[in-house]
């Protein structure tokens, strides 16, 4: 299947910089609030402060009155029109899922619902219009911690009867993929290890800079809508399955979007309700919502507790994990909320040749906002666990938690590998990332530093925090997609259209919000087809342009959209040679092509793929029956996922006087197989890290005894700033993907998903001489400071927002135990 | 309110709203699409323009009060065609992704420069730390801004 050594490789892997930059760096950008249409109106939202309530009563009276406002639209309005928001991924047939609905008609089921639109004329008069709408609330009961809403205390949704949506289980015994792990665990009870631990994953918010806007256009035969979305594909093809206009009459427009991370990985009420009114009003509008509304409705992510038991024998070598998660999906069971804890399913044994494995997962509904995919959806959750696990066990045994990981991790002579969930690893060298690692990090001397000042009893203690991590990405094998039982496929489309000047256009189905698409995707074509990386320009998030496409998410676009690239280039090139051959006078079974080059076997003639391109569109002169076109396109299905891995290393240093976590040095060395452009992959690996070491140090949606979140603005949902962070010291190792041709692994996802344990196992490693063996994220300094005066015994705290006082900050989804251990 | 202002060398007039913001005035009056909003509590600095050649958060300032004086976006930077520094080296050194934040990371990357035009990498962080990005870990940004200041980049 590889061709890699026939390529020509000048541009693959060459730093090129972006093709992007020029209109972002001097503001000619075209962000969705950016969009003016003539007589284009504006929509403000009434939103719901309780978390669950039973609407009495919406008087609109007064705001239809105030000026320069259209309508004001409430859910009793559009009841029989907006149908029910889309769930794309049902986790098991009995799943339990509320009608979602755009605009809440008698109940609300989160602070944040919507619950009246106003349309105005100007966004200002639409906002002074929605502080009229007087909308009467009869209070209820709301389901708001965790643990207590998985026994069904409280009903988050009272006609379901009940808070649990979903289980879901993989069991290896079941599956034929390894043993028994209740089996494994018993032996270890009697004669070996077992590391008993419980993690809470606490509830993030994915955070894009840009604010979602959304722009619909009903004049002319087609409703066009821009929206700042991930998915404009997926979000056309739902539009017409719930409000019911087909499909060909709608067209969606990502235009630059401004970050995504999961967050714009959604279907939202603002864009159905913006559709709705478009169409029925027969007006343009706009809806840009304010980061306040952002942080309280767009959905948040991860909100996991993990119970977790490993087993091991007395050497340390793991003979089984069991998993048991609860899943907090908030209010309604979103587009793929449900399924986000499932793609964890088969990370939690990592790198490692674990014998016995069952993951057991509980999704539940509360009355907080709606959760789904937030950067690495899933697998951080799974990593964390496992790589604290694993400096749990090395803990126990007294040994170094490197050693105790290559004493289980798979071998690099042991690819392919098949791991006890049934996936082909295809590629990867642990030791090699590993050494390469340490050395960068100076793993000894750090160790020596951490251990003179402990024998000092410096108040300013050293940690170290390893991770190991392995991901699965590039979503993803259509058939194993539909045995989880999503609803869509995984493939990714591309064309390529040869112009006759010799300029090339590419048409992808993966839609960019600043991975630098443009750039990479110019780089392939241009070694493909031996053209100049200026000549290709690239064209994605427009249904009109691009009509085919499942978007950007899961590390997907190289290793699946590439792919779909590499296809379609391939073709133009099988299309050309007879037309080549016919011009050249020579057989097409001569016609060899080599940089941009029809060449004629043995001879020194040859065609440029221009010249050929030319000559195809003037059709003068082409051989009988060939169609005058070299245009191609592909769509591309992934035999499996890619397995990037990496070892992040990670120093921080505590000051055990107030507990303040300062990052010294951070290395990592991440193996993503080969690199097409080594500046954007170091982007994505920065801001993944930074993202992941937030959760582990600043961020948390915290709620307060009412349901509402009291981080709802940037002064409490604390988003790192330059001067929290450091600089990072990132290198690579390549163990190519034998399953693209490209030999490319994702890396969108790995800084997320390594890093968040790396700090906190720095920070426990820091904390080991008091007894503490856990400190709960974020490890803020108010938590460190506690688990240091505790000891192992004490609990961590529960709340995280130190702006506020602690009866107002009461994090309801703590649980009633308190915290990890 | 009439007010009379200079944005990026042109000279405008306008009667707005008392309540009526910078950016707003910026962005729906005159088009400066360029500079953006990214919160409402003046937290992530997407909105820093110059006024007077001071950094300023524009979702802070009102237009009434930029009467009479003379305000740069990010859309009055480069001169004939030619970048400013601090662009050319956010493109140089990949300091940006989604290029939201980039705007005002820019403008206030120039006034930190002006203060300061050899910043150490702390005086740099410290100097950016009113401007969230979410996208590059801030590492590149950091290089870039100290990029420029190598080949002397203050306007």
């Amino acid at each position: 299947m590889t061709v890699t050594e026939e390529r020509p490789t000048a541009e693959v892997g060459k730093a090129r910089r972006r093709k992007e930059d020029q209109r972002l760096i001097t503001g000619r950008t075209k962000w969705t609030d950016n969009i003016q249409l003539t007589g284009m109106l504006h929509l403000a939202m009434v939103r719901s402060p309780f978390a669950h309530a039973r609407i009495t009563n919406v008087d609109v009276s007064a705001a239809k009155a105030a000026p320069n406002v259209v309508t004001v639209i409430t859910g009793a309005d559009v009841a029989e029109e907006q149908g029910g928001l889309p769930n794309a991924w049902p986790i098991t047939p009995d799943q339990k899922a509320p009608v979602h609905p755009s605009i809440a008609v008698d109940r609300v089921a989160f602070a944040g619902e919507v619950v009246a639109v106003v349309v105005a004329r100007t966004a200002a008069e639409a906002r002074d219009a929605a502080e009229l709408v007087d909308v009467d609330y009869e209070e209820l009961p709301a389901a708001l911690d965790l643990k207590e809403s998985a026994e069904d205390r409280v009903l988050a949704h009272p006609d379901l009867g009940t808070n649990k949506s979903a289980f879901w289980q993989f069991d290896s015994a079941n599956a034929g993929t390894g043993g028994n792990v209740e089996d494994a665990i018993a032996k270890a009870r009697t004669d070996g290890i077992v590391i008993e631990r419980e993690y809470r994953q606490q509830r993030l918010i994915p955070a894009f800079m840009e604010p979602r806007s959304v722009v619909v256009d009903p004049t002319g035969e087609q409703i066009t809508m821009w929206s700042a979305t991930q998915i404009p594909h997926i979000l056309r093809f739902l539009l017409a399955a719930v409000l019911g206009t087909p499909e060909s009459k709608i067209r969606v427009i990502a235009p630059d979007v401004g970050g995504g991370f999961g967050g714009k990985l959604q279907t939202t009420p603002e864009e159905f309700i913006a559709f709705m009114l478009a169409r029925r009003l027969g007006k343009p509008v706009k809806y840009t919502e304010t980061r306040s509304e952002s942080l309280m409705s767009a959905h948040h992510g991860r909100d996991q507790w993990q119970k977790l038991t490993l087993a091991a024998t007395k050497d340390g070598t793991v003979t089984g994990l069991k998993v048991d998660l609860l899943a907090d999906l908030g209010a309604y069971v979103s587009l793929v909320g449900g399924g986000v804890p499932v793609l964890g399913a088969f990370m939690f044994n990592a790198i490692y040749k674990f014998p016995a494995y069952q993951f057991n997962c509980q999704t539940v509904l509360t009355n907080k906002t709606w959760t789904d995919a937030y950067r690495g959806a899933g697998r951080p959750e799974a990593t964390f666990a496992i790589e604290r696990l694993m400096d749990e066990l090395a803990d126990h045994l007294g040994v170094d938690p490197l050693a105790i990981r290559e004493q289980n991790w798979i071998k690099h002579e042991e690819f392919p590998f098949t791991t006890v969930c049934g996936l082909e690893y295809d590629s990867g060298n642990y030791e090699a990332a590993t050494a390469k690692a340490k050395e960068m990090f100076g793993y000894d001397d750090l160790r020596a530093e951490q251990k003179r000042r402990r024998d000092a009893k410096d108040p300013v203690q050293l940690g170290i925090g390893i991770s190991t991590f392995t991901e699965m990405c590039g979503l993803a094998p259509s058939r194993v997609l539909g045995s989880l039982d999503y609803g869509a496929g995984g493939w990714e489309h591309a064309s390529i259209r040869m112009l006759p000047t010799g300029k090339v256009e590419v048409v992808t189905g993966s839609s960019a919000h600043g991975q630098g698409h443009e750039t990479a995707w110019s780089q392939i074509v241009a070694d493909r087809l031996g053209v100049a990386f200026e000549d290709v320009e690239v064209l994605h998030g427009d249904t009109q342009v691009s009509p085919k496409g499942l978007d950007t998410y899961g590390s997907r676009s190289l290793v699946v959209g590439g792919e779909a690239l590499v296809k379609a280039a391939d073709k133009v090139i099988e299309k050309a040679k007879p037309i080549a051959a016919h011009l050249l006078e020579a057989s097409a079974d001569d016609i060899e092509f080599k940089d941009g080059r029809f060449g004629v076997k043995g001879t020194d003639k040859g065609l440029a793929i221009g010249e050929v391109a030319l000559a195809t569109f003037a059709a003068h002169n082409l051989p009988d029956g060939v169609e005058p076109s070299l245009d191609s396109d592909a769509t591309y299905d992934p035999v499996n996922f890619s397995f990037p891995h990496g070892t992040h290393l990670c120093a921080v240093e505590i000051d055990t006087e107030t507990g303040g976590v300062k990052m010294r040095k951070y290395v990592c060395v991440d193996d993503i197989g080969n690199i097409v452009n080594p500046l954007i992959v170091a982007g994505q690996v920065h801001g993944g890290l930074v993202q992941g070491i937030a959760q582990a140090l600043w961020e948390e949606a915290v709620h307060d005894d009412g349901g509402t979140l009291v981080s709802a603005s940037f002064v409490d949902y604390l988003v790192p700033t330059a001067a929290d962070t450091i600089s990072f010291d990132i290198e690579h190792t390549t163990s190519p993907s034998t399953t693209n041709s490209l030999g490319t692994k994702g890396v969108g996802e790995a800084g997320t998903i390594a890093s968040t344990p790396a700090v906190v196992n720095a920070v426990v490693d820091a904390l080991r001489p008091w007894g503490v063996h856990d400190v709960r994220m974020p490890c803020t300094p108010e938590r460190v400071w506690k688990a240091i005066q505790g000891g192992g015994s004490a609990a961590t705290e529960g709340a995280a927002a130190p702006h506020f006082d602690a009866q107002d900050t009461a994090d309801r989804s703590a649980g009633a135990e308190g915290a990890g251990q | 309110m009439k007010i009379n202002v200079t944005v990026d060398g042109a000279s405008y007039a306008d009667d707005v709203e008392p309540r009526m913001l910078l950016v707003h005035y910026l962005r729906e009056r005159l088009g400066k699409t360029g500079t953006v909003v990214g919160c409402d509590t003046s937290n992530c600095g997407a909105c820093t323009v110059h006024l007077d050649g001071q950094s300023v958060k524009s979702c802070n300032v009102l237009a009434v009060q930029a009467d009479g004086h003379d305000v740069t976006t990010i859309e009055g930077l480069a001169k004939d065609g030619q970048l400013h520094p601090v662009q050319a080296a956010f493109h140089e050194c990949h300091a940006l992704q989604c290029g939201f934040c980039t705007p005002g990371m820019i403008m206030q990357s120039i006034d930190l420069l002006n203060d300061n035009p050899h910043p150490s990498e702390a005086e740099v962080r410290a100097g950016l730390e009113g401007n969230l990005c979410r996208c590059t870990g801030y590492h590149n940004i950091v290089k870039a801004v100290q990029t420029a200041a190598g080949t002397g980049a203050p306007a």
